[in-house]
Order: structure tokens, then sequence, then C-alpha cells
């Protein structure tokens, strides 16, 4: 097995003004190279899981290493070596493509020769080069997905951490993203996903953790874990199984 | 640097597609210098041949009230009705019409004013002969007499610069009329020659005044409307920008661009950084706007033109450093909301709050004593008081040092404490 990309060491967070821990004392090591699939039902825990990893929430306690590196040293580090594609459109609407990926671009310190060469490749294998001078607010649902992944990508970054990338999108843009991803993949990008389609996560995940009410499941490859559980046909009977069917509603 | 420029090109390109913002940051201001400018153009000044309508009710029916009757109407400042519907006006029916906001202003002169005013005046100047022992014709009269009461109603509405302005100008006309009715009676007294052509006294006043105004060179520097208004108004469009720019940073925390960005190696500050640069350049612009109004557009509408002289560089550091100020109290408001609904509101509300505390309508040498001392943490008066030393005072760049350096740390300390609270609310 590679070596840990991702070290969580004994992880807990507690927001404020609640009374319980939305991650308990987790520990988790993500190898290089995989397509790990965080997958919980919703309050699992995993936003807030990958919110610590990205360095958008302090963990209450323990310890996170990236690429063996801690945030409250090498902060700076840490974010060039990573990309994220939140689950939220993020891009200015009212600016073209373009503009919006030119100024991300700029902000992670590519050089304008590069970062021109970098956005008309991810636009042309994205099936987006004709829009490329179309504001964001004129794209559709799927469009929109293209580019907010592009945004994460163009510094080819080692570790992609992706919340929910395919959500609300056609099946074709659903298939190209993928497609990308796993390109990226194979070029050495360790992909940190989660998602609430199963049926991808399936196809798509070398490795998936299963997290419920803050706490790991289960891990391994999806093949594995549908051997390994009872009456199981694929990943989400096995989701059911270890978690429940109770509906999970928060306020 | 190339961070700062690429965030500095975004939000130029942001603004320049945000139609209301561009409204708001260019267009209102310049609204607002014209309309103010010409509505505070003089109180009394006529414009385009408007006077104000104002009741008269002549109880007296005697000189003097034709005298304050003639005086009122030279001032071209008022329309004298005297009737309504055919009818004289009485003192009722001019209150009742006063108080219903018909008119702004009802004079009654009161009955036997002349009459009495000229018993009187007989009264003292012979009583004065008499104890000097000049003989007279006239016998001293004892009589007592009642003083006499113009009575003035105003509409209720009206401010009360008006009202002391109405006030002080008939008191002056008054005091003038009973002046020529003293020397007119000593005339009487002492002279055989009673006609207007060979006056005892003259009746010019000895003592005049002469408002000496400071000069740039040999051409003086007379202060008017515009050159209050431009500056105090042009602060008030600068500091509008605390509106779109807070709302521009809670936009970014709601839509999702600065989650990317905070994963991002990029600093806040220099994410700040970008909008300091644009934001600056809207004011510098604003203030270039404002001034070719002043001194291009309101000469066109009868207005007197701004005069700049050659204090345009430090106006224009005057203008940069106010800008920073504004920008930072924008950048500090839309850090610490966290909807459009939260910032909109308070930033227009505490906008209009720091130019009334600065002085920008009301000077603030005339507020209550309190006022004054809250005035001075107003970063508007700080950059009214700026300008003024340069536009009124004939200041300098040494003379606006204090305001500037003030200005530059109400940014500092602004941007310090919105760095701050964004990196202990999300600090790793």
């Amino acid at each position: 097995m590679n070596s840990p990309v991702i070290y969580i060491n004994n992880v807990s967070k507690k927001y404020k003004n609640t009374d319980f821990f939305s991650i308990d004392q987790l520990t988790l090591e993500i190898p290089q190279g995989e397509i790990y699939g965080l997958l919980g039902p919703n309050g699992a825990g995993k936003t807030t899981l990958i919110s610590m990893l990205c360095g958008l929430l302090k963990p209450t306690s323990g310890q996170l290493e990236i690429n063996g590196m801690i945030f409250k040293k090498d902060a700076k580090k840490i974010k060039q070596a990573i990309g994220v594609v939140p689950q939220e459109y993020a891009l200015y609407p009212t600016l073209t493509a373009y503009e919006n990926l030119m100024y991300f671009g700029a902000m992670y310190g590519l050089s304008s020769d590069n970062l021109k060469i970098n956005i008309a490749e991810s636009l042309t294998y994205l099936g987006l080069e004709k829009f490329a001078h179309k504001k964001i607010n004129t794209f559709s649902g799927g469009m929109k997905r293209r580019v907010n992944l592009i945004a994460g990508i163009l510094h080819n970054p080692s570790i992609l951490f992706l919340d929910e990338p395919t959500v609300g999108v056609d099946v074709q843009s659903k298939n190209v993203i993928i497609e990308h991803l796993k390109m990226l993949n194979t070029n050495g990008t360790t992909i940190i996903y989660t998602s609430h389609h199963l049926t991808e996560a399936q196809k798509f995940c070398t490795q998936v953790a299963i997290i419920d009410q803050g706490v790991i499941i289960s891990t391994g490859a999806p093949e594995t874990l549908i051997e390994n559980t009872a009456d199981a046909r694929n990943l989400e009977e096995v989701f059911i199984k270890l978690t429940g069917s109770a509906l999970r509603d928060y306020a | 640097m190339r961070k700062l420029l690429s965030s500095t090109y975004k939000e130029m390109l942001l603004l320049s597609r945000d139609m209301g913002g561009l409204v708001i940051l260019f267009v209102m201001p310049l609204v607002l210098i014209i309309t103010i400018t010409l509505i505070q153009d003089g109180s009394f000044k006529t414009i385009n041949n408007t006077k104000v309508p104002i009741l008269f009710v002549d109880h007296d029916k005697g000189n003097i009230s034709e005298k304050i009757f003639d005086n009122l109407k030279k001032s071209d400042a008022f329309e004298i009705v005297t009737q309504q519907d055919n009818v004289i006006i009485t003192e009722e029916s001019a209150k009742a019409s006063v108080l219903k906001g018909n008119y702004q202003l009802a004079v009654v002169i009161p009955m036997d004013l002349s009459a009495d005013l000229q018993k009187k005046v007989n009264q003292n100047v012979s009583k004065i002969l008499s104890d000097f022992g000049v003989e007279e014709d006239t016998i001293v009269s004892d009589e007592f007499i009642q003083t006499k009461e113009i009575n003035l109603y105003f509409d209720p509405a009206v401010q009360k610069s008006f009202k002391n302005a109405v006030i002080n100008n008939i008191d002056k006309m008054i005091s003038k009329i009973e002046s020529k009715s003293i020397y007119e009676a000593f005339q009487e007294e002492l002279s055989d020659d009673t006609s207007d052509d060979n006056p005892l006294l003259e009746e010019s006043n000895f003592v005049s005044f002469k408002e000496i105004n400071p000069k740039e060179g040999t051409i003086e520097i007379i202060p008017n409307s515009t050159q209050h208004n431009v500056p105090a108004w042009t602060l008030f469009a600068i500091f509008f920008i605390v509106i779109p720019l807070s709302i521009n940073i809670v936009k970014e925390k709601n839509q999702g661009t600065f989650v990317r960005l905070r994963t991002n190696p990029v600093s806040y500050l220099t994410v700040l950084g970008g909008k300091t640069m644009t934001y600056l350049l809207v004011c510098l612009l604003q203030f270039l706007l404002m001034l070719a109004v002043g001194v291009y557009v309101l000469p066109s509408l009868g207005l007197p033109a701004l005069q700049v002289g050659s204090n345009f560089v430090t106006l224009f550091i005057v203008a940069f450093f106010s800008g920073l100020a504004a920008i930072g109290f924008g950048i500090l408001l839309g850090t610490l909301s966290n909807t459009p609904e939260q910032s909109a509101p308070f930033g227009a509300t505490s906008v209009v709050i720091l130019a009334a505390i600065g002085g920008v309508w009301v000077p603030v040498f005339l507020m209550p004593k309190f006022m004054q001392l809250v005035s001075n943490i107003s970063p508007m008066n700080w950059g009214l008081s700026a300008f003024y030393d340069v536009f009124l005072r004939q200041g300098g760049l040494k003379d606006v040092l204090p305001e500037i350096g003030l200005l530059l740390l109400f940014f500092v300390i602004t941007v310090s404490i919105s760095v701050i609270y964004d990196q202990k609310k999300r600090a790793v």
C-alpha cells in the first residue's frame, strides 16, 4: 500500500453551542494515489471532515497531516498542494468562465502563460471551449459544475477534495466529470470525494470510508465491503445495512 | 504583487458589470450635489423668480405698516398676500392658513402701531429736551403707552433658520424705522426747517460692515454655497462606497467564492488589497467628477463656481485618505455582517449618522457641546475639516496633516480588526 498522504489522528470536532461531537475521535489514513470516497447519511460529518482537511475548520482535538505537514506550521504549502471543489458553485456569476479561471489560477501563483494553456486544455477536455467568454450566470448547472472543477485543478494539485461534485448535473456532464477525475488520478492526483450517489461511488472509488454520527463504521474497497456484508448486492445495500434506513433530519 | 493586481482587476470587472452599484457610486452623488447646492444657495435668494408667499394683515393702516410692507416687497424674497378670494385677510384666517401649511408665514401689524410709536417717540424726545431745559411748544405727556407686538405666525414645519432670518430682518427694519422717527422728532423740535431737503441728522449708518475674505494672491476667495457644499457632499459620496463594498464582501462570503479563496494560498489581506485599490480608484473618480461639477456645471445653473485655485494636489491627497477611511469602514462592515440585509441598511444609516455628526448638514460649532465632542470621532468630520482648511481657509498640506493622519489611522485600525476577526473566526 502507498504511504498515506492524509493522516487523521484521533480528530474530534465539536461546534460552538452544541453538546455533541460532529466528528468523534476519528482516525483514518488515506494512501497516496487512491480515489477515496467518504460516504455517509446526512449529518454524518463528511463535510465537517473535508472542511477540516481543507483548512476551513479547526479540529477541537487531534491532529491532521497533509503530505506530512500540519496547518499550524505549513498552511500556505498545504493550500498550494491541495485543490478544492466545493459543493456550491464557487464562481463569480457576472464574470466569464475564462475570467474566473484566470483569477483563481493567479491566486495559486500560476504564471500567465502556463495558466492560459491549462485553462484552454481543461475547457476543451470538458467541452466548454466555445463558452469560455460567456458569463457564468448564463451557464447550465452541468456547465457550472465543470468550471467549478477546473477552478480547483488548474494548479495540478497532488490532492483533490471534492464535495458532491456531480450533484444536480445531467448524465452527460456527470460522465465527463468522472472521466476527467479518473484521468487526473491516473496522472497521480489523490482524490477525496464525498457523495450521496452510491452507485457512482461504487464505480468511481478505489477505497471508501462509511461515516455515521462522526465515527467511521467501515472502510475498504467497494467490492470488499459488498462481499463482506451479508445480503448486500451493491454499495447502497451495504450502506443501508450499516447505517440503517431511518431518516436523518437535522436543524 | 501579481496576486494583488489580479485581485484588483477582478474587482474592477465585477464593479463594471454592476449597473446598480455604478449608479449609486457615480450618478447619485452628482444629483445630490447639484440639488443640495441649488436648495442651499441663500435662504431668501430668488431663483427663477420663485418668491415665498406670505400673508400680511394690516390693522395699523399707518405709515409704519406701509414702510414694513414696502420693505418686505423690496426684499424680492416675498410675495405679499393681503387678500384671499377678494376678501381682506383677517388675523384669524391668516393664522388658520399658516397652521394648515398653506403659507409659511403671516405678519400681523397691530392697531395704532404708527400712532403709538409716534406718541412714544415724541414723549421720549420731549422728555430729553425738557431735561436739558430746551423750551418746546408741546407739553410733555405722561400718558402710558403700551408696547406693541408684531405677531408672526410660522408654519410649524418651517425650519428655524428661516424663522430666525425673517425675525432678524423684520427687527432690523423696525429698528431703522424707529431710529428715523426719533431723528425726525428731534428735527421737528429743534429745527425750523422740517423739510426732508435739509435733514438735521444724517440717516445713513455711521458704522458699516465689511467682510474680509482670504485671498489667493490678489484674488479674493469668497465663501459661497458651492465652496461649502462641494467638499461636504463629495465626502458624503466617498463614504457611500461603504454600502456596495460591504455588500461585495458579504456576497463573496455567501456565494462560495470565499470558500475557494480560503483554501487557496492567498491571504485575506491580498483579497482586501484588491478591493481597496478598486474602491480607492472609485473614490478618486468621484472626487474628480464632483470637482468638475463644481467648476463647470454649477455655474451653468446660475450658481457660484467652485474655486480650486492652486490647491488641487492637496485636495487630491485629502480625497485619497478620506477614501481609505471609507474603504476601511466598508471592509469592517462587510467582514462583520453575514447578509446583505445586515450590511446595507447598517451601512446607509451609519454613513448618514457620521455625516450628521461630522458637520455635513449642521456646522459643528452650532451643535450642543456634547455633540461637538462626539463629532471628533467622525472620520467625515476630519475629512470635511481638511477640505475646508484647503477650500475656505487657504491651508496647505502641513495644515491638513493631522486630519490625514487620523484618516489613515482609521483605515489601519478598521482593516486590522477585519483581518484579526476573520482569522479568529476561521483559524486553523
